[in-house]
């Protein structure tokens, strides 16, 4: 006893929790009870992840964008202390800029960003609303129970990024098939690899065709790039996968999964129903996002230099996570946390990140949601879980969550 | 007080102008642009949010 008291240290054992943690039972909509806790004792403590690493885990939402608008942190993930959601691709390209730092990650990003301004996003709403009241329309000439996910929520998203970069919808079934397996934590290494593979096989064959052939769309921009020798085929092939991807699973996810929060808070819900304002609606959207977190591994960061967070010096060469679902639940910027809102103002939410990675597609992102939001319960006003809670499969075996079915009535 | 943008430093988010329409525009590649650097006084708090929201920290308010 004696020996213990006096040499506390090398007698404490590894305390570092794991990361990511279980979320409580029946609470699909809350972060993990042990996240909460984190942040209550620091903003910053050290977590220990897959691969037996220790980062550091940002909790707090002031230290967050602190880190994630710090120059000093890299999103390089081929660099020493950068924390892998699960064992890297072998031999797998980068997934375009999101894995770079800067000034490469400006220039590449730059060549995308001009189909994803406001005002040329808000010239899509009126096809994005026909979109949804078609697929609405096809979903109540059914009868029985609707899988949402596969009617509604992916659908969308993947008709609408399919136009934007001029891939042919009718390939989706293939495409949508490899995403899945891509963004699966639980699929090995070799499947991803060989999903990404595929579809990038397929990308690439396409970008060829806009080379020879350009029309008007965003893979034929791309492809001028390569044909002015801004960018190899390679490149312009990543970055074409990297607006497919992200195109996909994260709007469809939360569609369905906010869905599914808004059918258990039928007073929220009723708010949505009743509504034509498109300020509510836009309301509505941001703190759906704020309130459920679908990219729930955290985003990830290298450190290059030490710096200084919280009062808490993290070392070049060490690795940084920053859990955006707790940040978002964070009482000091947002009131009551895990209450949810609707007319509450939550914009300065961190959903899709902060920084200069920030979400390129957010406003496509947005206009989408409020579409989907201000249309879908307002038009099937009896619409309802068609099982238990208990029997929705949630995705806490994907680098995205959100459920995998929705079964659905009227 | 006046409004300072770092077009160099935005990457486009398109925030400052879902905060603050009538001060922030963005040019065809999506790079913001200032319509008005000494907005009214009414428009001070929407520019204060397009400052808070903005990911690149490329909006200043600066006394003049
Ligand atoms: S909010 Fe900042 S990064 Fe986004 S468009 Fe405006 S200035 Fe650029």
């Amino acid at each position: 006893m004696a020996d213990i008291l006096a040499d506390p240290v090398s007698q404490e054992p590894d305390t570092a929790p794991e990361f990511p943690m279980p979320r409580a039972a029946r609470c699909p909509f809350d972060p993990p009870p042990a996240l909460k806790e984190l942040q209550r004792e620091a903003p910053l403590t050290r977590v220990r992840l897959w691969d037996g690493s220790e980062p550091w885990l940002v909790t707090r939402y002031a230290e967050q964008r602190a880190v994630l608008g710090d120059a000093r942190v890299s999103a390089d993930t081929d660099r020493p202390g950068y924390p892998t959601k699960a064992s890297p691709d072998a031999g797998e390209g980068k997934l375009s800029f999101i894995m770079m730092d800067d000034p490469e990650h400006a220039r590449l990003r730059r060549m995308v960003t001009a189909p994803f301004a406001i005002k040329k996003i808000e010239a899509l709403r009126p096809a994005v609303q026909r979109i949804v009241d078609g697929l609405i329309d096809d979903m109540l000439a059914r009868s029985g129970t609707v899988d949402l996910v596969e009617a509604f929520a992916l659908p969308l998203p993947s008709l609408v990024i399919c136009e934007l970069l001029g891939v042919p919808y009718d390939d989706h079934a293939f495409f949508q098939d490899s995403t899945k397996t891509m963004v699966r934590t639980t699929a090995t290494p070799a499947e991803r690899g060989a999903a990404s593979r595929e579809v990038a096989g397929y990308l690439a064959e396409l970008l060829g065709k806009r080379i020879a052939d350009p029309r008007d769309d965003l893979l034929s921009s791309i492809a001028g790039r390569v044909t002015a020798g801004e960018i190899d085929h390679r490149q312009a092939t990543e970055m074409a996968l990297l607006l497919l991807i992200a195109g996909h699973e994260t709007t469809a996810n939360m569609i369905a999964l906010g869905t599914l929060a808004l059918l258990e808070h039928p007073d929220q819900l009723a708010l949505l129903r009743e509504t034509d304002d498109p300020k509510l609606v836009a309301s509505a959207v941001e703190e759906l996002l704020r309130y459920l977190h679908i990219t729930h591994l955290g985003r990830r960061r290298a450190v290059t230099e030490d710096i200084e967070i919280g009062g808490q010096v993290i070392r070049a060469g060490e690795g940084v996570i920053m859990a955006n679902e707790i940040a978002n639940r964070d009482p000091e910027v947002f009131p009551d946390p895990d209450r949810l809102d609707l007319t509450r103002d939550a914009r300065r939410h961190v959903a899709f990140g902060f920084g200069v990675h920030q979400c390129l597609g957010q406003p496509l992102a947005r206009m989408e949601l409020q579409v989907v939001y201000g249309t879908l319960y307002r038009r099937i006003p009896t619409l309802k879980l068609a099982c238990p809670l208990e029997d929705v499969r949630f995705k806490d075996d994907a680098f995205i969550y959100g459920v995998h079915e929705l079964p659905v009535a009227w | 007080m006046k409004v300072e943008l770092e077009a160099d430093k935005c990457v486009a988010s398109g925030q400052c102008v879902l905060a603050a329409m009538d001060v922030f525009d963005q040019d065809d590649d999506g790079i913001a642009i200032l319509l008005e650097d000494r907005p009214a006084p009414e428009l001070l708090d929407d520019v204060k949010e397009a400052i808070a929201v903005c990911p690149a920290a490329a909006i200043r308010l600066v006394e003049q």
